[in-house]
């Protein structure tokens, strides 16, 4: 097993994801998740992340001496842990994130991506819609630059899997 | 009681009367006359436990126009204030994370208003939390207040553009990141909606990231720490009329706080417009680079 662990941020994958890919595939955990969403109303939408952020599960006690190497907060950054673990043979790859429990959007949009992505094949993830952000309806009630947030971390883990794959492929 | 978590003395400040401790809040936070607003850069936040009986105030939703760029009219104003329980001569007493940062932008937005008594609770959440205080996830019953319909005053806390046009030669300071105001980033790590299309930064303005005011706590620094960053490196000095501005006009309305209520200076407006106007504005001047720069011949 392999991992790549990837603290920094990478806005030159966000760009390329927004221009790529035309070929998109909704996996179904992450379309029930949508559902989900798109079935309540505001107030009941904002429950539901926060529900959500509750689920997001500890990362495994292997990763609790590198959690100090996440973000540290810059200005008001909240600071972001993702490390994805990678199964060649079966061409997977599972999500670690950790965010600090002050950071419930955070938490929130992790967990998604976590419950709806986590475990897949790569190709699966990288297939994953950039607009998942969007899809969930929440843009009246929480501000735009909170949900490009979310793309921006949607962005990291698929780089992160990108830069897997190629490697792997050589 | 260690040293170090001594209550500080908040006379040191000019307008002392704006800051409450933790302690003071939590022996008069049930008072009839006393409203206790959390407002968090996180709008989750306050649903994951919030001090026992304070009401929750969201940035976005709640203080803006739906549609237009602007704060809500006296109209709106005076049904959003009622609906959290406050009447005009209530005792509104912020609180949030982050230093208070968002604390301090509702308080501002109270003070368009003329809300007379506003304070800050000194050290915001974190300090709450940390001391161990009890925190509750349970939304309170609130009594609708009793507000009047008061006109927004936008003459005396807030600068326009037009009026920032028209300050040169009298103290700006920008209180952005470094790399913002050098104009290197035309947006804050992960914000690019907030964007602009020129990076850089007001000419004339100093640069004092907003946080410096804070210690690592979330409190604010003392009056001499604050004074030495502000009048003394800043080179704000004496000055009886000063603009600040950030990104949107959030951080710099912490910056807003310091400088009118803890140092006292007389006329602070805080330019919420800032960078995401400026920055897209035809035809203003801007200065890039780690240096004020020069006051525009016009």
């Amino acid at each position: 097993m392999t991992t790549s662990q990837d603290s920094v941020p990478q806005p030159s994958a966000a760009q390329d994801d927004r221009n790529g890919a035309p070929d998109t595939h909704m996996p179904a955990a992450l379309d029930e998740i949508v559902e989900e969403f798109r079935a309540v109303g505001d107030r009941d939408k904002l429950e539901l992340l926060l529900e959500l952020s509750r689920e997001l599960p500890e990362p495994p006690s292997s990763y609790a001496d590198r959690l100090d190497e996440m973000e540290q907060v810059v200005e008001c950054q909240t600071p972001l842990f993702l490390a994805v673990e990678f199964d060649d043979a079966a061409g997977t790859a599972d999500l670690i994130f950790a965010a600090p429990p002050e950071a419930p959007t955070t938490r929130g949009f992790a967990s998604i991506l976590h419950q709806g992505l986590s475990g897949l094949r790569c190709e699966e993830i990288l297939a994953a819609p950039d607009d998942i952000a969007d899809r969930l309806g929440l843009k009246r009630a929480i501000t735009p630059l909170r949900m490009r947030g979310m793309s921006a971390m949607l962005a990291r883990v698929k780089a992160n899997v990108r830069r897997h794959t190629h490697s792997v492929s050589g | 009681m260690p040293a170090e978590t001594a209550e500080k003395d908040f006379s040191q400040y000019a307008h002392p009367e704006r800051l409450v401790s933790t302690e003071w809040v939590a022996a008069h936070k049930d008072d009839d006359d006393v409203v206790l607003v959390e407002s968090d850069e996180d709008v989750l936040l306050y649903e994951t436990g919030h001090v026992p009986g304070a009401v929750k105030v969201d940035w976005h939703t709640e203080l803006n126009d739906p549609v237009a760029r602007d704060f809500l009219d006296g109209e709106r104003f005076a049904e959003f204030a009622a609906s959290k329980g406050i009447s005009r001569s209530s005792t509104v007493v912020f609180y949030g994370d982050k230093s208070n940062w968002w604390a301090a932008y509702a308080l501002w937005v109270f003070t368009l208003f003329g809300h007379e008594d506003v304070r800050l609770m000194d050290g915001g959440r974190q300090k709450w939390t940390e001391e161990g205080r009890p925190m509750s996830t349970e939304r309170p019953d609130v009594a609708p207040g009793d507000y009047p319909v008061v006109d927004r005053d936008d003459s005396t806390d807030r600068a326009f553009l037009q009026d920032v046009l028209g300050h040169f030669g009298r103290p700006l300071v920008d209180v952005r990141s470094p790399l913002e105001y050098s104009g290197e980033k035309t947006h804050m790590e992960g914000y690019e909606e907030e964007g602009a299309l020129r990076g850089g930064h007001i000419p004339t303005a100093a640069s004092v990231p907003w946080a410096k005011a804070a210690n690592e706590d979330g409190t604010f620094r003392s009056r001499e720490e604050l004074e030495a960053i502000y009048r003394d490196e800043a080179g704000l000095g004496t000055a009886d009329d000063v603009v600040a501005y950030c990104r949107i006009g959030e951080r710099s309305s912490h910056t807003w706080f310091v400088l009118k209520h803890l140092l006292g200076y007389e006329n602070v407006r805080n330019y919420d417009g800032s960078w995401t106007e400026w920055g897209n504005v035809v035809g203003v001047p801007i200065v890039q680079g780690d240096q004020p720069g020069e006051k525009p011949r016009r």
